[in-house]
């Protein structure tokens, strides 16, 4: 396919892999941690950890969507289902995740629940259409590339008068995440690798632009390299990011110019704005309460905000014992320190979300085979 | 999640900015709302059903000749 074959020539990888073992300096060190899931999957699946010299490890950071969410989120979720009776739609990857009590939304439509799987928010608001006499509920969860699509599914539905519709809104944001991530003292006898450089979102950045990261790199003396997620994009990113670190340059720099602008995509931002707006504080799983780093339904969309026309129920943090999904989403831990990893939690049978999301480090691990040659201690 | 793939645009129906793209061989409809501009022919990253870029064909190839030129680099030393 056009776009996809020519950035994943492996003849090209192995040349790329050559430039980056001629500029790296042998004495210093190069953490670079790929903010996204999706660079987390393209560094496993095409093995580009192996085409790096020793001294450049990847950090895995918390860009996975599903896995950042908090259990009593999916927990209300649930409870939509169980007891409000709704049609609960919901994008494929949240319907294995485990919720308290190792529910799911999966296991709720096994019950009898009415969960529907959509691709898109027109198919939940078709579905809307198609049941007038039911509340039909979009589970909108994702950062900055999920979140234009959802609002305008909530225009479509104001303009058209589709009252039985509404949106159970956790869209989260990445820079106050990267924040927290550079905030975070990281303790090196713990585990917590110290980070050198950041690969940045691809997607995320084609609605939002390079701009936003421009604050980070000068704030923290870091540099930030926007990467596309085919291989070919991830090891010209590192190169950059290493040849920045060699020249002591902190800045933002952007490899993924077929698709990211500085500006990024004006309308998409615009649409967002006009139907959503900062949630003062949200949580994260593995980072806490962060401040203004996640969105609401603003007050003239409010009959089409899940969380006014129902109540939901506070649920006690239930995060699953023995579960090291959140070090692992700070980076300070890996899948495989985990006790659980590939005995009591495997993608057939999560513990975890980690596990459970193809953007999560511990699916990365298992799905690629890369715990064989590391020991676990 | 976060993932989009490019797609070309194979037809628009105006009326309500959706497209039908081919993805691979198959035709899928996806919606034209964030964009702007987007004529047939045209390639798009597709996420979740939407259209959320133009991906522009000048910026790929030069990408492709960094890549190429690190080659050279690669193989002196
Ligand atoms: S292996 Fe499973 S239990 Fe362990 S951190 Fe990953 S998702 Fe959680």
């Amino acid at each position: 396919m056009k776009y996809i074959d020519e950035f994943r020539r492996r003849d090209l990888a192995l040349k790329l892999a050559g430039a980056i073992a001629a500029e790296v300096e042998p004495s210093r060190r190069y953490n670079l941690m790929e903010f996204c899931g999706g660079h987390t999957h393209a560094i496993f699946r095409y093995g580009v950890q192996d085409l790096m010299p020793g001294n450049v490890r990847f950090v895995h950071g918390p860009g996975c969507p599903v896995c950042v969410l908090p259990i009593a989120r999916i927990d209300n979720a649930i409870e939509l289902v169980e007891r409000q009776g709704v049609i609960l739609c919901t994008y494929a990857d949240m319907l294995r995740v485990p919720a308290s009590g190792r529910r799911s939304l999966m296991k709720a439509r096994a019950g009898g629940g009415d969960v529907r799987m959509v691709y898109s928010t027109q198919d939940a608001l078709r579905i809307a259409r198609d049941n007038p006499g039911r509340q039909v509920v979009f589970f909108a969860i994702g950062f900055e590339t999920t979140t234009p699509p959802t609002a305008v599914a909530i225009q479509q539905a104001q303009a058209e008068g589709l009252t039985n519709f509404s949106v159970f809104c956790n869209h989260v944001l990445t820079p106050p995440a990267i924040r927290a991530i550079l905030e975070t003292p990281r303790e090196p006898d713990r585990g917590a690798l110290a980070i050198d450089g950041i690969l940045g979102p691809s997607h995320v950045s084609t609605v939002i632009g390079s701009r936003p990261y421009e604050p980070f790199a000068e704030a923290f003396g870091i540099p930030i390299v926007i990467a596309g997620f085919e291989p070919l994009d991830v090891m010209q990113s590192v190169r950059l990011l290493i040849r920045q670190l060699n020249q002591g340059r902190h800045a933002v720099e952007n490899e993924y110019t077929r698709a990211v602008t500085r500006d990024g995509n004006p309308k998409a931002q615009a649409l967002v704005a006009e139907v959503l707006e900062l949630r003062e504080t949200f949580e994260w799983r593995g980072l806490g309460w962060l401040p203004n780093s996640a969105l609401r339904i603003k007050d003239s969309f409010a009959d089409f905000d899940t969380e006014r026309r129902f109540e939901l129920t506070p649920s006690p943090e239930q995060d699953v014992k023995g579960c090291e999904c959140p070090a692992i989403l700070r980076g300070a831990k890996r899948p495989t320190d985990c006790k659980l990893f590939g005995k009591a939690c495997t993608p057939e049978n999560p513990m975890g979300a980690c596990m459970v999301s193809s953007e999560g480090s511990c699916a990365a691990y298992w799905t690629y085979g890369r715990f064989r040659g590391e020991s676990a201690a | 999640m976060c993932l989009a793939i490019p797609a070309r645009v194979e037809s628009i129906d105006p009326s309500n900015a959706m497209a039908q793209v081919s993805l691979d061989g198959v035709r899928k409809e996806i919606s034209l709302a964030l964009v702007d501009d987007v004529a047939v022919g045209d390639y798009v990253l597709i996420h979740v059903g939407y259209a959320l870029n133009k991906i522009s064909e000048e910026e790929a190839q030069q990408t492709l000749e960094l890549f190429a030129e690190a080659g050279l680099l690669g193989a002196v030393n």
